[in-house]
């Protein structure tokens, strides 16, 4: 097998359920998978984020600090029931995500989209699954659509959300990320059908939050019940 | 007249490259224009050989190194090449731009050598050869001791090409040893343009006339250089040396002369039809390579699972450490470089580490050259392009696979590099003698016999 991460060739165990296809062969050697931090012990219940790195200025209760800020806000604050995350974001995985979206290494996807699989079925039975989707200019010149090849392989993107400003998220500050409250670049398109259904939303990478919650103002404003998100990073 | 002027741009940004339409800095308009006049070349990034695809740029043909997704720009299944992602994604709907238009003469430079150094008689045979070399299409394999001065062998040849308005590829497949050459041939070759390309370097003289560059850099040149040279070639394993060569290959004019040079040839390479070889067996100080020396330290690794270094090392490291010379100890990998570290630190014998991923790797070597440290542990990535003056040389676990012969004559080749320090103690610590360990000690000895020791 060849590591999707270091492109080192590496030996797997023959285990019966992966040669049964039961399971899918490994995708990163050991020492790559090792660079990946699960997120564990303590967590925020809104925002998966590990409480056991914050120090107590950054964290009160079962809440981290940016968790409770979006709380306080009335209008949009309860709109997310909550995000799930399966990886803290070090510069390992920073990295990789760099391979993976700017220079296009597409292929990496394939790992997470399995991972992305389980916590589904674990956490959001039910839910319909909904990708972030680009702006038109950015996903021409990407060629993809990161978070739709999360989805690979356990949902079809369901196309129903549009994105109308092309800027990058990671360009801006949290002050500029706030702002576009009031202009959101999100928008439903006509024929979509999502009253009193369940959404997750589908990301690589929770910050802020602010994507996921201008995308969860749209549905929650045509009728959608719960809005939550899955993403790979927090 | 603006837009001729644009034209003249483009020709000179692709003068000699082969690029991806990101990758050129121009206005659609104005690419279109030179199209239709025929002056660009344009090729699909993939090919398809047989029912196996094959980046163009790189040479990749490796089935597990292509990834494949529905593309947002042609709406069909599109491939990529994985190797060479890093210089831009060559993906199944984009194209390769290369000129081929009128093509640019350079100035031919007269004298261009600014060198005042004296060349040892086996480096001036060498030169010779490499002068004619450049004359006619030629391969030629200049086989130098570890320590012979490959460098000043160019220097005449390099001078010759300049004069006839050639164009040279110095290509290797490590950045250290780019960054090395660099300055000594800026200041051997004032008047001469030169280019020095790496990883993360910036291409500020696009028509340079003598270019160093890395593997991944030379894939960006197409049909290029009249004299290509290529240095280490031996100093990865076959897959790297797989894609250096095609990298060169595409460079390259079809009439171009190639030069290797190695202390340690691979047998593919030797076995090159046409190869003309020539040796320099002595030293440039004139004295013979030091001889390894072979000691048995016993199950090293099940000593050190019991937290124990094995005694004749400590001893030797000890012995030296009171001399106040340098030591440079190499380990097999990089777990071993770890608990060697822990073990010796417990021994309060003070040390440093190396390893290719350890971010601080260049001070380190800096502190050990400027003597701040006296012992060096390191994996193989210190086994060649590096001088120490003085140093003394230990491999533990000499029979372990990756001290190939090649690996373990470099090793050797770090001892008695300067004049007035030419020879010093290389110990290969073993646990069983292995073949590479014998053919390495073997390989000295015949160089020094051709050499008249």
């Amino acid at each position: 097998m060849r590591c999707l991460a270091c492109h080192d060739t590496f030996f797997e165990q023959p285990v019966w359920r992966k040669l049964l296809m039961l399971e899918s062969p490994t995708k990163l050697c050991r020492l790559c998978e090792l660079k990946l931090v699960p997120i564990s012990g303590k967590r925020c219940v809104a925002c998966s984020r590990s409480l056991d790195s914050l120090t107590q200025a950054f964290k009160n209760g079962d809440q981290c600090l940016d968790c409770l800020r979006w709380a306080e806000r009335k209008d949009i604050g309860h709109l997310l029931e909550r995000n799930v995350s399966l990886y803290e974001y070090n510069a390992f995985l920073k990295e990789l995500f760099a391979t993976f979206k700017f220079r296009g290494d597409v292929v990496i996807a394939s790992f997470f989209a399995e991972k992305m699989a389980r916590l589904y079925q674990k956490d959001f039975r039910g839910y319909l699954p909904v990708a972030l989707p680009l702006s038109q200019e950015r996903l021409v010149a990407r060629g993809f659509n990161q978070s739709s090849l999360l989805m690979q392989g356990w949902a079809e993107d369901q196309d129903i959300l549009i994105r109308t400003t092309g800027e990058k998220q990671s360009k801006k500050n949290r002050k500029q990320r706030m702002r576009q409250l009031h202009q959101n670049p999100f928008s439903l398109r006509e024929e979509a059908k999502i009253e009193q259904k369940n959404i997750v939303l589908v990301d690589d990478i929770y910050t802020t939050g602010t994507s996921v919650r201008l995308a969860a103002i749209v549905l929650k404003e045509n009728g959608a019940n719960k809005i939550a998100s899955l993403t790979v990073a927090r | 007249m603006k837009h001729s002027s644009q034209v003249q741009d483009l020709a000179q940004h692709l003068d000699g490259k082969r690029l991806l339409l990101s990758e050129i800095p121009l206005r659609k308009e104005v690419l279109k224009q030179v199209l239709k006049k025929g002056f660009l070349k344009t090729e699909s990034g993939l090919e398809t050989v047989g029912n196996q695809l094959k980046c163009r740029r790189c040479g990749n043909d490796d089935r597990t190194l292509f990834g494949k997704h529905v593309c947002a720009r042609c709406q069909t299944t599109c491939s990529y090449c994985r190797h060479c992602l890093l210089l831009g994604k060559i993906s199944s709907c984009q194209q390769l731009y290369s000129w081929c238009g009128p093509e640019r003469t350079r100035p031919s430079v007269d004298r261009s050598l600014k060198w005042e150094g004296a060349l040892s008689p086996g480096q001036k045979k060498a030169s010779e050869a490499v002068r004619k070399a450049t004359l006619k299409q030629q391969e030629l394999l200049v086989w130098a001791v570890c320590g012979a001065g490959k460098t000043e062998v160019m220097f005449h040849g390099l001078e010759t090409a300049f004069a006839k308005g050639k164009r040279v590829l110095i290509a290797t497949p490590r950045t250290d040893v780019v960054k090395e050459l660099y300055p000594r041939f800026a200041s051997s070759f004032p008047q001469i343009v030169i280019s020095a390309l790496y990883g993360g370097s910036k291409d500020r003289q696009p028509n340079a006339q003598l270019v160093l560059a890395t593997t991944h850099q030379t894939m960006r040149f197409y049909k290029a250089f009249d004299l290509v040279v290529i240095d280490e070639v031996d100093a990865f394993p076959f897959s790297y040396d797989k894609s250096l060569q095609y990298a060169v290959q595409q460079a390259m004019k079809q009439t171009a002369s190639t030069i290797y040079l190695s202390a340690t040839p691979s047998t593919t390479l030797l076995a090159t039809p046409n190869l003309e070889v020539i040796k320099i067996p002595r030293r440039f100080h004139g004295f013979p390579l030091p001889i390894p020396r072979f000691q048995w330290c016993g199950n090293w690794q099940k000593a050190m699972r019991k937290h124990k270094l094995p005694s004749p090392l400590i001893t030797w490291i000890k012995a030296y450490l009171q001399t106040k010379k340098p030591l440079l100890l190499f380990v097999p990998s990089i777990s071993t470089l770890h608990h060697v570290s822990t073990l010796l630190a417990k021994l309060s014998l003070e040390h440093a580490s190396v390893h290719a991923d350890d971010p601080n790797r260049h001070q380190a070597v800096q502190a050990f050259r400027d003597k701040n440290i006296s012992l060096m542990v390191t994996t193989t990535i210190l086994e060649r392009g590096v001088t120490f003056s003085d140093v003394q040389v230990a491999v533990l676990g000499a029979e372990k696979d990756v001290f190939t012969e090649a690996a373990l004559v470099q090793i050797a080749g770090r001892v008695g590099r300067k004049a007035e320090a030419a020879t010093g103690d290389i110990v290969f610590f073993h646990f069983g003698i292995s073949k590479a360990m014998r053919a390495a000690r073997a390989h000295i000895e015949m160089m020094n016999n051709e050499g008249g020791f």
